[in-house]
């Protein structure tokens, strides 16, 4: 039986982990790393590792640290963060990472989804989509969310999976550092429209919203940040929970 | 020394990192003499079947394939390599397993990615493994089932999920991705 997947995300500035970490058995919080290899004693299923750096210089930063990630680590692995063209995605895959996520440069130039898949593969390429209720429908927002478009999220990921995408991440604005639960409506609609695995995102809070998401949506997979690196919902812990409540997970 | 095949497929510095975890020196190489003489050899990857058999047959890299005694592990697109012919660019592999590769059916989400276990296991490359174990999968083609098979897979059908003949060994999963348990299969094909 196919497990739905736990993923903790890692926001990465200049090669540290930004946003605190509350593991109290690791020495450096910042260091990447040290809690990448705290969430594979944890069992979470992947990792994804977004490059939130300004500057393009301090790219060479984040590829460095991606190289370090794959030399230690023995779970799958998503980078994203300022990739736009097929070379900054090569330059990461053959650092060593599993997979690339794009986002604004996806929606802005498709074929990239495409000249990526086509050299890698499609299971490289996981698209993330930033989607928010205006009050009709689901729509995509792009540059961090700070541009509007005019397609809504299930017309953009059903466009994406025939660019090539191998993947959907999917966070819903509205949820978003909520911790009230993922967004169901869009995360139902979204997995149902294409035939690609979909990652839930934005909104966890509580066990029950992961209970919630993977129940009530064919979402393969479900994302969060905050609530894993405060300690607050334990990986362990959350698998345990979930498998109780019949949900198949890798333990 | 360990080989590791080079050619037209991803993921094969990771298989490398993963040998030297488990304390193995490796190389990544095409070099003929190299592979005819290394320990064991492995033929890692995610790529294209017909763009990969057509860069092997190139190089004559099919036929030495075929002509190494040494234990042999195919991973992932390994695996489809290994068998007589694949969907994808319908195009005619090494032969070693009597088997077809084929895209899988729609009736799931393709491709098949992530966490999944076995429903039979046998053979030293799963020696101290339990079926209950999960291995992470990324695949959208899969070989079917034979008597070389020694561990099945179940994603809307059943699937080879590793095969053995004589020297010859695949798994569709990837070990090296595979925390503790990808590892432990890995030292156990090293270990041959």
């Amino acid at each position: 039986m196919l497990k739905k997947r736990i993923i903790p995300c890692l926001d990465i500035k200049e090669g540290r982990t930004v946003k605190g970490v509350n593991f109290v058995d690791i020495r450096d919080a910042g260091d990447p790393v040290g809690l990448a290899r705290k969430y594979v004693e944890q069992r979470a299923d992947e990792l994804v590792f977004l490059d939130i750096t300004a500057t393009i210089e301090k790219r060479k930063t984040f590829i460095e640290l991606v190289g370090r990630i794959a030399a230690e680590i023995n779970l799958p692995f998503t980078v994203g963060g300022g990739i736009s063209t097929i070379d900054d995605a090569a330059l990461l895959i053959s650092a060593g990472a599993d997979k690339v996520s794009i986002n604004t440069s996806a929606f802005q130039n498709p074929d990239l989804i495409t000249g990526i898949a086509k050299r890698f593969g499609s299971q490289c390429v996981t698209v993330a989509i930033d989607t928010r209720f205006n009050g009709m429908d689901w729509m995509v927002y792009i540059n961090a969310g700070n541009t509007p478009t005019s397609l809504s999220a299930v017309e953009w990921a059903k466009r994406a999976e025939r660019q090539g995408a191998g993947e959907i991440l999917l966070t819903s604005m509205n949820a978003d550092g909520t911790k009230s639960g993922f967004s169901i409506d869009v995360t139902k609609e979204v997995s149902k429209s294409v035939s690609i695995p979909v990652i839930a995102s934005g909104g966890a809070g509580t066990m029950e919203h992961f209970r919630e998401v993977f129940t009530k949506t064919t979402c393969s997979a479900a994302l969060a940040a905050s609530i894993f690196h405060y300690g607050e919902i334990p990986v362990p812990g959350l698998k345990e929970y979930l498998s109780g409540k019949g949900i198949n997970v890798r333990r | 020394m360990i080989a590791i095949l080079k050619y037209n497929a991803g993921n094969i510095q990771s298989v490398q990192n993963a040998l030297t975890r488990l304390g193995y020196e490796s190389v990544v190489t095409d070099d003929k003499k190299e592979l005819m003489t290394a320990e064991k050899v492995i033929i890692p990857g995610v790529g294209h079947a017909l763009g990969a058999m057509k860069y092997l047959a190139e190089r004559e890299l099919d036929k030495l394939i075929l002509s190494l005694r040494q234990p042999v592990l195919g991973i992932c697109l390994g695996l489809h390599l290994m068998c007589h012919y694949s969907d994808e660019g319908s195009v005619k592999c090494l032969g070693i397993f009597d088997a077809a590769v084929k895209k899988f059916p729609p009736f799931d989400k393709v491709p098949h990615m992530g966490w999944n276990n076995f429903s039979a296991l046998k053979g030293s490359l799963f020696r101290g493994v339990s079926a209950a174990e999960d291995v992470y999968y990324v695949h959208s083609y899969y070989s079917e089932i034979t008597d070389y098979t020694l561990a099945i897979c179940d994603y809307v059908l059943p699937f080879s999920a590793a095969m053995h003949r004589d020297n010859y060994y695949a798994v569709q999963f990837h070990p090296e991705k595979s925390a503790d348990t990808g590892s432990a299969i890995l030292r156990n094909f090293l270990e041959l």
